[in-house]
C-alpha cells in the first residue's frame, strides 16, 4: 500500500499523521510538498492538520489553491482515497472536494479536548471497522471546526449517507450543524473530519479508538495490493 | 574616524534612554567621544536592566548552576541538560510582563514566540511549553480583559506553532492589578552532539540575517521593560511587538534543516534589542568584531533609520555566522520556506561593532565593552523582616468543614483551570502523557521506548512576600515535589525572577533573600539552575507586585509505564499520607479565603526532609506500587484529597489523626504527599516507610462516590466537581455554544 502525506508550510500535525501511518501501517508514508504539481503513485493521500499558511485568510483557503491540490483533485477523481484531518478537512471544503464549510467555533475560542463520536456511516473503507452507531472517543484541537452547509447541501449530505461521524452525547465542541464531525464526498473516497484519530492510537495516548480508522483504510489497501 | 552625529545628545535624551549620568559618562569614556544618536541607542539597549542584568548579576552568580547532568548552564539562549542515550533537553523560562499588560494578546503571543526561538536556536525541536500567569484581583475592571487576551495570545501562538502546552499556573492577587506577569517556558529535545551556540568563530565570515523582515515594531522594547509603569502606559502600546507564529514555524523547520547541513558556525535569535543584541553577543563571545551593512537588512517599512533598525524588536528573526562554502545550500532552504536570507555583514578581527548605512558609518563601538562592561550594581538592600509563628488555635475554625472545602476548591486560585488549558493544544505531537491539571505535565521522549520528561512551574508569591528566604526555598521544593509525584527524578530548573523596583532597598532585600533560598534549595534537591530571566521594575504608580520568583523544573521518568498520576487511584486502594499532620495556617489559602486575612510567616521548608520524603515517594512510584500520587500544597490535605477524588472520579473515606481539625485539614506544611497504594502492597509500603525513617500515616481507602474525612467532611465527588469546574467559566462569562446555537 502507498500512502502519501502532503505537507504545507504551517502544517504542524503532519508529524503526528506520519507517525500514526508508520506505526499502524508498518511503512512510513511518502511525502509531497505543496508546490509539487505531481504526486507519487498513491492509494491514500492525506492532508494533515495544522495552520497552513497561518490560516491567515480563512482556514485552509490558501492551501486549497496550492499547486499540489490539482494533483490531489485529479487523484480523487480517479477514486484514490483522500483523508483530510482538521486543517486538511478545511482545505478539502475550501477546494470544493467536500460539501459545506468550517466556520469559527461557536464558543469563539480554540478548543482542545476529548469528545465522543458516533460512527454514522460504516459502510465505507475509512470506517468499516467501527460498528454502525458505535460511540468512540477522539480528541479535537481547532479554532474553526463549526461545520455549516446550506439547507440543500445539508439535505444531500444527510440523505446520501455522507455523514461519517457525529459528535455524540452532547460533546459537540464547536456548534457544528447536526453535530457533524466528519463527512464523505458523494463517492465515499474522500473523508474530511475535524477530530484527530491520529492522536488516539496507542496506550500512551490513553486509548486507541482512532486506530481502527487507519486499520480500515490501510488494511483495505493491503488487501487490494495482495 | 568620522561618525557623524545627526542629533545632539542632551541630558534629556540620555535620560529617555534609561541611562543615568554616571552610566553616560562611562559610555563617553568607552566610546572615546560623544556617542551618536544610533550609538546611544545601542549602548542603552545593551546596558538596560533587561539585557545587562546590572542589578541582579551579583546575586545570580551565587546560584548553583553545575552538575554532571548540565551540558550548558546560564549564559546561552537556554540551558541544556543530559537525559542519557545521546539526548539532551533544552529549556528556559522568560517573562513578557510589561508588553502583556499593555497589549495582552500580542504581549503573551510574542512571549511564547521568544521562548520557543530561544530553544530552537540551539538546535532543539520544541516539545513542551508552560505558562505561569498572574493577574490582578478578579473584580478589578481590567482583569477579565487581560485573562482573555493573554490566554488567547498564548494559545494563538503555541497552537499554531505546534507545541503542546502541558502545564503552568494561573493566580489572582490585587498586587498584580497594575502589572500582570506572563512567564513563558519552553523545552526542546536535541541530540547532545548537535547543539548550537552563539559564539562566533573565524574572521571574514558572512553574517546572515534569517527569517522575517524588520519593521518599526518594538523599537525600545527592552528599555520599556526596564522601567516602572505610570499612567502614561497607554502611550507605550507601539513598543509592543506583533507575533507571527506561521513565520516562526517555518523558521523552526528552516533552521533545523539548515543545521543539519553543517552550514551554521554560530546562531543567535533576535530577541530583546534585536539586531544589536544578537550581533554583539555573537561577536563578543567569539572575541571578534562585527561589521553590518544595514542597506542589506530586509525591511518591511520604508525610510527606516539606522537607530530604528538596530533597536527594532520585530519577531521571528535570527542572525547566523555561515560557513561560506555552504551559502547556496543554506539559501535554498530559506527560499523553500519563503523566508528572508540576506548576508548583512561579516566578522572582523578588530573587536569593533561597526554599522554602515547609506554609505556612511553610523556607529563604531568597542564590542567587548558593549557586552561585558555593562555596569554591575551592588544595590543597597535591607534584610526583610520576619513574622513570629502563629499557633493553630489563634485561627478561627470554620462553621462547616464541608462548606469550607467547597469554598476553597471553588475559589479563584484553587479552582479548575480547564477554561484556560482547553484553549491550548495539549496533545499535538502525540507524545503527551499527562495533561495540565495534575502535578506536572508529562511528555514522552520521541524515539525512546520508555523515557518521558515531566515539567512543572511553581512559586507561592504570598509566601515569598511573607518570608522571601523560605518562599524562595518553597518555590523550588514545590516544583521538586510536583515532578516527584509523577515518578520523575528532578534534573534541573530555570528561574524567572519577577520583582519590583530594585532601587528600593526593601525590594532588593526581598530579591537577595529569595535568591539565597532558591540557591540553597536547588543545591539540596540537586536541581541546578541552567537558565533564567530577571524581570525587575514590576511596579505601577509605585506599587510593586508580590515578589514572584517562578521556578520551572524538568524531571526524567525512566519508564512511563510506571508513572503515577493524580487521578489513577482505583477503588480499594489504600491512601497514605507521607509526612505529618498539618499545623501551619499562616499565609494559607484557608486563612485568606475563609478568614479574609494574609498574616504571619510562610511555612518553613526542611530541605533534608524534603529530599528524604521525595526519594522515598519516587522509589515507591518507580517500583510500581504507588497507583496514584499527589503533593500537598495550597489548601492542605483536604484540598489534595478532593483533587485526587475529582481526577479519578472515585470517593475516599479517610480518618486522620487530628490535633487541631482546621490545621490538620487545611494547614500548608511542606514536604508532604498523598500516595494511593494497591491494598496488596499497603503493608509493604508501610514497612518501607518505617525502614526509610519517613513519617507516614495510613489515612483511608479509595472508593464510593463521596469524600469523607473523619466526622468533618462528607461531600459527593459530583458536588466537588461542580464547585471546582464552575468558577472560571462563570467568571469569564463563557456562553455555552450549545445555548448560543439554539
Amino acid at each position: 500500500m502507498k500512502a502519501t502525506v502532503v505537507q504545507f508550510p504551517g502544517c504542524n500535525r503532519d508529524r503526528d499523521m506520519i507517525a500514526a501511518i508508520a506505526k499502524i501501517g508498518g511503512t512510513a508514508p511518502q511525502l509531497a510538498w505543496h508546490t509539487d504539481t505531481e504526486l507519487p503513485d498513491s492509494d491514500l493521500i492525506v492532508l494533515p492538520g495544522g495552520f497552513s499558511h497561518g490560516d491567515y485568510l480563512r482556514a485552509g483557503a490558501i492551501a486549497a489553491r496550492a499547486p499540489v491540490m490539482d494533483a490531489v483533485r485529479a487523484a480523487a477523481d480517479k477514486g484514490v482515497r483522500v483523508l483530510g484531518v482538521c486543517n486538511g478537512f478545511q482545505m478539502l471544503t475550501e477546494a470544493g472536494l467536500l460539501p459545506g464549510s468550517l466556520m469559527r467555533n461557536a464558543g469563539l475560542t480554540f478548543v482542545c479536548k476529548e469528545v465522543m463520536l458516533e460512527a454514522v456511516n460504516t459502510d465505507n473503507m475509512f470506517t468499516e471497522r467501527y460498528g454502525k452507531g458505535e460511540i468512540i472517543r477522539c480528541p479535537v484541537a481547532h479554532h474553526d471546526g463549526n461545520y455549516f452547509a446550506d439547507e440543500k447541501t445539508l439535505k444531500q449530505v444527510e440523505g446520501n449517507g455522507q455523514v461519517a461521524f457525529r459528535y455524540a452525547n452532547g460533546t459537540n465542541p464547536n456548534g457544528s450543524l447536526n453535530d457533524i464531525a466528519g463527512v464523505f464526498n458523494a463517492y465515499g473516497n474522500v473523508l474530511g473530519m475535524m477530530p484527530h484519530p491520529e492522536n488516539l492510537i496507542e496506550p500512551a495516548h490513553g486509548g486507541a479508538d482512532g486506530r481502527r480508522l487507519f486499520e480500515s483504510v490501510l488494511g483495505v489497501l493491503q488487501r487490494d495490493a495482495a | 574616524m568620522s561618525v557623524n552625529n545627526t542629533r545632539p545628545i542632551t541630558p534629556e535624551l540620555v535620560a529617555e534612554h534609561g541611562l543615568n549620568e554616571e552610566e553616560y559618562d562611562r559610555i563617553v569614556e568607552l566610546t572615546e567621544r560623544e556617542p551618536t544618536f544610533t550609538e546611544l541607542g545601542i549602548w542603552s539597549a545593551m546596558w538596560n536592566e533587561h539585557c545587562s542584568y546590572k542589578s541582579s548579576k551579583k546575586w545570580l552568580k551565587t546560584l548553583p548552576t553545575e552538575g554532571p547532568q548540565v551540558v550548558y548552564g546560564p549564559g546561552e539562549n537556554a540551558g541544556v541538560v543530559d537525559i542519557g542515550d545521546g539526548d539532551v533537553v533544552v529549556f528556559k523560562m522568560e517573562s513578557h510582563n510589561h508588553p502583556s499588560y499593555i497589549e495582552p494578546y500580542q504581549g503573551a503571543a510574542t512571549g511564547v514566540g521568544g521562548i520557543l526561538r530561544d530553544v530552537f536556536t540551539m538546535g532543539a525541536r520544541p516539545i513542551a511549553a508552560m505558562n505561569a500567569l498572574r493577574f490582578g484581583e478578579p473584580d478589578h475592571p481590567k482583569t477579565k480583559h487581560l485573562v482573555s487576551g493573554v490566554v488567547s495570545g498564548v494559545g494563538g501562538y503555541g497552537n499554531s506553532f505546534g507545541v503542546p502546552t502541558v502545564g503552568g499556573e494561573v493566580n489572582f492577587h490585587p498586587r498584580y492589578n497594575g502589572n500582570i506577569l506572563v512567564n513563558a517556558f519552553a523545552a526542546g529535545l536535541a541530540k547532545a552532539d548537535s547543539i548550537y551556540i552563539s559564539k562566533a568563530e573565524g574572521v571574514g565570515l558572512p553574517v546572515v540575517y534569517l527569517g522575517a523582515k524588520t519593521g518599526r515594531d518594538g523599537v525600545g522594547g527592552a528599555t520599556m521593560a526596564s522601567a516602572e509603569f505610570d499612567d502614561s502606559i497607554e502611550d507605550k502600546r507601539p513598543t509592543v511587538q506583533v507575533g507571527d507564529p506561521f513565520t516562526e514555524k517555518c523558521l523552526l523547520e528552516a533552521c533545523l534543516e539548515l543545521m543539519a547541513t553543517g552550514a551554521v558556525i554560530a546562531i543567535q535569535d533576535m530577541g530583546a534589542a534585536g539586531l544589536t543584541c544578537s550581533a554583539v553577543e555573537m561577536g563578543a563571545r567569539g572575541d571578534l568584531g562585527v561589521r553590518l551593512n544595514l542597506d542589506d537588512v530586509p525591511v518591511r517599512e520604508e525610510n527606516m533609520t539606522a537607530y530604528e533598525m538596530m533597536l527594532s524588536e520585530s519577531q521571528e528573526r535570527m542572525l547566523m555566522v555561515l560557513r561560506p562554502e555552504k551559502e547556496a545550500e543554506a539559501k535554498a532552504i530559506f527560499v523553500k520556506w519563503n523566508l528572508d536570507f540576506a548576508i548583512v555583514g561579516e566578522t572582523t578581527d578588530d573587536l569593533r561593532f561597526s554599522i554602515h548605512h547609506q554609505g556612511e558609518e553610523v556607529a563604531n563601538l568597542p564590542i567587548k565593552e558593549l557586552g561585558d562592561e555593562a555596569p554591575e550594581y551592588d544595590r543597597p538592600w535591607v534584610e526583610p523582616g520576619t513574622h513570629s509563628p502563629q499557633e493553630p488555635h489563634v485561627f478561627a475554625p470554620p462553621d462547616d468543614y464541608s462548606a469550607a472545602l467547597l469554598h476553597l476548591i471553588g475559589s479563584p486560585d484553587l479552582c479548575s483551570r480547564r477554561w484556560v488549558w482547553e484553549q491550548y493544544d495539549t496533545l499535538i505531537q502525540g507524545n503527551t502523557l499527562q495533561l495540565p491539571g495534575g502535578d506536572a505535565g508529562v511528555v514522552r521522549v520521541e524515539g525512546h521506548e520508555t523515557k518521558a520528561l515531566a515539567f512543572s512551574s511553581d512559586v507561592t508569591p504570598r509566601y515569598v512576600e511573607a518570608d522571601a528566604y523560605e518562599g524562595g526555598k518553597q518555590a523550588v521544593a514545590e516544583c521538586y515535589r510536583n515532578l516527584v509525584a509523577t515518578g520523575a527524578k528532578p534534573l534541573a530548573s530555570t528561574d524567572n525572577l519577577n520583582f519590583g523596583n530594585p532601587e528600593k532597598p526593601e525590594i532588593m532585600g526581598t530579591f537577595v533573600a529569595a535568591i539565597r533560598g532558591i540557591g540553597e534549595a536547588c543545591l539540596a534537591l540537586d536541581m541546578p539552575i541552567v537558565s533564567g530571566n530577571v524581570s525587575l521594575y514590576n511596579e505601577t504608580n509605585g506599587e510593586a507586585i508580590l515578589p514572584t520568583p517562578t521556578i520551572g523544573g524538568v524531571g526524567l521518568i525512566d519508564d512511563w509505564n510506571a508513572m503515577a498520576r493524580i487521578g489513577s487511584a482505583d477503588a480499594g486502594d489504600v491512601l497514605f499520607l507521607v509526612g505529618t499532620e498539618g499545623t501551619h495556617l499562616s499565609q494559607s489559602i484557608y486563612q485568606r479565603e475563609i478568614l479574609g486575612e494574609e498574616t504571619g510567616p510562610a511555612p518553613e521548608v526542611d530541605l533534608q526532609m524534603e529530599r528524604a520524603r521525595g526519594e522515598f515517594v519516587l522509589a515507591a512510584i518507580r517500583s510500581g506500587y504507588a497507583s496514584a500520587c499527589h503533593d500537598i500544597s495550597d489548601g492542605g490535605i483536604a484540598v489534595a484529597l478532593a483533587e485526587m477524588c475529582m481526577a479519578s472520579s472515585e470517593g475516599a473515606v479517610c480518618e486522620l489523626a487530628i490535633t487541631y481539625p482546621h490545621a490538620a485539614l487545611f494547614g500548608e506544611d511542606q514536604a508532604r504527599y498523598i500516595v494511593a497504594v494497591d491494598d496488596e502492597w499497603a503493608n509493604m509500603f508501610a514497612a518501607n516507610s518505617e525502614g526509610s525513617g519517613v513519617s507516614f500515616e495510613r489515612i483511608g481507602t479509595v472508593g464510593g462516590d463521596k469524600l469523607v474525612i473523619n466526622d468533618l467532611v462528607d461531600i459527593s465527588v459530583e458536588e466537588l466537581k461542580t464547585a471546582y469546574e464552575s468558577w472560571f467559566p462563570n467568571f469569564m462569562g463563557q456562553q455555552q455554544f450549545s445555548e448560543a446555537a439554539e
